[in-house]
């Protein structure tokens, strides 16, 4: 019975030990493969992808420096963009070290395996409350992130890579998030024709958005002023 | 024709009232425009203040494009009535003034005479158009800047690229010209029945004012008879802001969400002008001049 | 002789009213063409009905020898008209007003052209200022000039005395005298002022109630052992008290504040002067008349009218 006993308390401690395994040493390689840009300027194309706003797809130049210096210009024209910013660089998610990184499991993004690992932030004052990495294991790199924060609510990005794999720099970045539905009222729209009535489904997509950007192309570590982020 | 044109247009413009439009006008778009260069930005905030709780907009929002825009909103409701002025004044001010019977007893042909009347009130629109253009857009464009276009319809925003919107303000402008004509020819189709100018110049602007109040009104009742007014129709120069997406949601740069709509309402325009003017001409060609 | 106007079975009706009723009337060319009636009598809208502002109910109106209908623009090259009042454009100058006018009519528009229109009618000098400016009588000369500018071969004239002073009325017999005598146009006037009419027309037609009354030469309409004479002296007083005891008296008329009225024969007036001469009669002026007055209120039927006709 004794045996069982102390037996049993192992195998659970071992679980308990595996099931909240400290995932630090994976997000700092992950961090170590992202330290080699100091900096990046990237040029792509930008696409705000509301239900309820029609909008053309833009020109944009995204900086970035280390630690955590991040700027998405858009290249002429108007940009729509979720209130609080769109953070789409992952160093800026790993920067510090002021946070706990568990294990949450598995899962498959876009049929890539990939260890989902969950950052807690250790001080009071960050605005991030969790961060959930989707991370590649296998080339270090971090397929999603689903954060929550204190000021700007909840969103995920979703990247996908292929020319700057090596430096850890996505080719296309999805920025999603939750959003009010829109309305305005016929008459200052001055619009009198019959609305056509919203579903229930689209009254559901009305409710979410998305920022989706195709880089084009990188500039990587060649200098960059700090006057660029103000 | 082309004489009597000229003699037509001669007199328009050497009428001090003709220009009582284009100076209200430049007063109204004057005012507008400077109530926007000193708190444009409020407007805008107050405005789009729904949207801006959940986006946040980097750019010239109060650019000339915008500002186009919503004077076109202002101004096209109003405009209605300075056109009436003229158009409503056409055949019962010259049987008021006794010039009728003097023109009619020339040879010219009673067909010709209308056509010319109607084609000077016509030419006069449109150069009021032309001038409401000139302040509307292209002053807009040099004291605000041009940028993207960022509109607010009931259901949606739209966003249209710097570079798409001058054609469609061409498209825009030109419907309105069809819509003003409407107005036109409705007044110049009620100065028929009067020897004075007031009746139909009131006449005209209650009809115009009457029927936008039933198109405009989303009252089951008003809503089975507003297929039938010409003013429900008017409003349609927006649908050349309204670009179609791709299947990214995108906007489509140079499409228009809903062409059939403004072919639809140019052709309804179109076919009450042809039948105020027609039956204009066929009353006068039996009237008897007894001013 | 050539009918410049020729006029059959003319009806208008309006509602519940007959305008013109069955009329008929020629004007040779040539004519100056006295059209009287009362007010009411279906003058004007006669008149409308020649110049095709009024379309007839039924009948046929030649002009030219050409149908109205059918050859509308073509005769109206060829008529100028001023209809009742002479409306212009007020806020145009006169210039302006005869220069638009004259472009309408097919004419070529020359400063030359324009300025001489003005000086026929006495508005040479006023010919910048707008018509606003102007008095009913320059109006009235205005219109007259510019239904003259394509120099038309028929003129039509409705009311063409209205508003204008004794030397404006003078002024246009004049100038009816002149267009007809020396330029042989052929001149319609309708009127109501009788001795206006009088003085100036060869021939007469008078309606009354839409109907045609009498027409023809003037110079036959009136019997020439009915004229009038109208004499004034230094002494009427004296002068009724000397025809009254002569052989004259049983022709003497009912008298007027400042002249005495007697109808006889045409041929018997130097019989008349040398009487009043031998009675020592002072005569001022000494006038026969065509008795259109008389003559017209025997023959038109509203005998209320008598006073306003007689002053």
């Amino acid at each position: 019975m004794k045996r069982l006993l102390i037996t049993a308390v192992a195998f659970l401690s071992i679980q308990f030990t595996a099931f909240s395994q400290d995932m630090t040493a994976l997000v700092n390689k992950v961090k170590a493969k992202l330290d080699q840009v100091n900096d990046y300027v990237a040029e792509g194309s930008m696409k705000t992808d509301v239900a309820f706003i029609k909008a053309p797809v833009g020109r944009v130049k995204v900086y970035f420096k280390k630690p955590n210096h991040f700027k998405l210009k858009r290249d002429g024209g108007i940009s729509i963009l979720p209130k609080g910013g769109v953070t789409v660089n992952m160093s800026t998610l790993v920067a510090g070290n002021d946070f706990v990184a568990l294990s949450s499991g598995d899962a498959v993004i876009n049929g890539i395996k990939a260890k989902v690992v969950k950052l807690i932030p250790t001080t009071d004052n960050s605005d991030v409350v969790l961060s959930t990495l989707y991370i590649d294991e296998t080339n270090l790199l971090i397929l999603k992130a689903a954060t929550t924060t204190k000021e700007n609510g909840s969103f995920e990005i979703e990247m996908s890579y292929g020319k700057f794999i090596s430096y850890s720099l996505p080719d296309k970045v999805i920025f999603s998030f939750n959003t009010k539905d829109y309305k305005m009222p016929k008459g200052v729209a001055l619009e009198f024709e019959d609305e056509e009535k919203l579903t229930d489904a689209e009254k559901i997509k009305r409710k979410k958005g998305r920022v989706q950007i195709n880089y084009s192309n990188y500039t990587i570590n060649k200098g960059l002023d700090d006057n660029v982020f103000k | 024709m082309y004489k009597l044109l000229q003699i037509e247009l001669y007199k328009i413009f050497r009428r001090p009232r003709t220009y009582i439009s284009f100076l209200a006008i430049t007063a109204l778009v004057g005012v507008i425009q400077l109530g926007l260069v000193k708190n444009g930005d409020d407007y805008v905030n107050f405005v789009m203040g729904n949207v801006m709780q959940s986006f946040s907009f980097d750019g010239k929002l109060l650019n000339g494009y915008l500002v186009c825009y919503i004077l076109l909103q202002l101004l096209l409701v109003h405009v209605p009535l300075l056109i009436a002025l003229v158009a409503a004044d056409m055949i019962s001010g010259e049987a008021n003034m006794g010039t009728l019977r003097l023109m009619l007893t020339k040879p010219i042909s009673r067909s010709q005479f209308l056509l010319a009347k109607f084609t000077a009130s016509a030419i006069y629109t449109f150069m009021l158009l032309v001038w409401i253009a000139f302040l509307a857009l292209f002053v807009s464009m040099f004291l605000f800047g041009v940028d993207d276009m960022v509109i607010q319809k009931t259901n949606y925003l739209v966003q249209l690229p710097v570079g798409d919107v001058f054609w469609r303000y061409v498209g825009a402008f030109g419907f309105a010209l069809l819509s003003m004509l409407s107005v036109a020819a409705l007044g110049f189709f009620l100065s028929n029945f009067a020897e004075n100018s007031i009746g139909p110049i009131v006449a005209t602007m209650s009809v115009i004012i009457f029927f936008t109040i039933l198109s405009t009104m989303s009252i089951p009742l008003f809503q089975k008879i507003q297929p039938f007014l010409f003013t429900t129709y008017m409003v349609n120069w927006k649908e050349f802001f309204d670009p179609k997406v791709n299947a990214d949601n995108a906007v489509i740069i140079g499409s228009l969400q809903h062409p059939d709509r403004i072919i639809q309402s140019a052709f309804i325009l179109i076919f009450h002008i042809v039948g105020f003017v027609g039956a204009t001409m066929v009353l006068f060609k039996k009237k008897d001049i007894l001013s | 002789m050539q009918s410049v106007i020729k006029v059959s079975n003319l009806t208008k009706h309006f509602k519940g009213l007959t305008a013109v009723n069955d009329l008929s009337f020629s004007v040779n060319k040539g004519d100056v063409y006295g059209f009287l009636g009362q007010n009411g009598a279906g003058k004007s809208t006669t008149i409308r009905m020649l110049l095709t502002l009024i379309a007839p109910t039924s009948g046929e109106i030649e002009l030219f020898g050409m149908n109205i209908k059918t050859h509308r623009s073509e005769i109206l090259r060829q008529v100028g008209a001023v209809v009742e009042k002479p409306d212009v454009y007020k806020y145009l100058s006169a210039y302006e007003n005869v220069s638009l006018f004259a472009k309408l009519s097919g004419v070529k528009v020359t400063d030359k052209l324009v300025m001489d229109q003005l000086a026929m009618v006495g508005l040479a000098s006023r010919a910048k200022d707008t018509v606003k400016t102007f008095s009913q009588g320059m109006k009235q000369r205005l219109g007259i000039g510019i239904a003259l500018v394509h120099n038309p071969q028929l003129i039509i004239l409705d009311e063409p005395t209205n508003g204008l002073d004794p030397q404006g009325i003078a002024d246009i017999r004049n100038l009816i005298l002149s267009l007809s005598k020396e330029m042989g146009k052929t001149i319609v006037v309708s009127s109501h002022l009788l001795s206006e009419i009088e003085q100036v027309a060869s021939r007469l037609l008078i309606i009354d109630k839409g109907k045609k009354l009498v027409e023809g030469n003037a110079n036959e309409l009136f019997d020439p052992a009915q004229t009038i004479v109208e004499i004034e002296t230094i002494d009427n007083a004296f002068t009724l008290q000397q025809l009254q005891q002569s052989r004259w008296q049983s022709i003497l008329q009912p008298q007027r504040s400042h002249s005495i009225l007697l109808k006889l024969h045409r041929e018997q007036i130097p019989s008349l002067h040398k009487s009043l001469v031998e009675m020592n009669v002072q005569v001022i002026s000494l006038q026969p008349r065509h008795n259109l007055e008389d003559f017209f209120l025997q023959i038109t039927s509203n005998n209320q009218h008598v006073q306003a006709f007689t002053n």
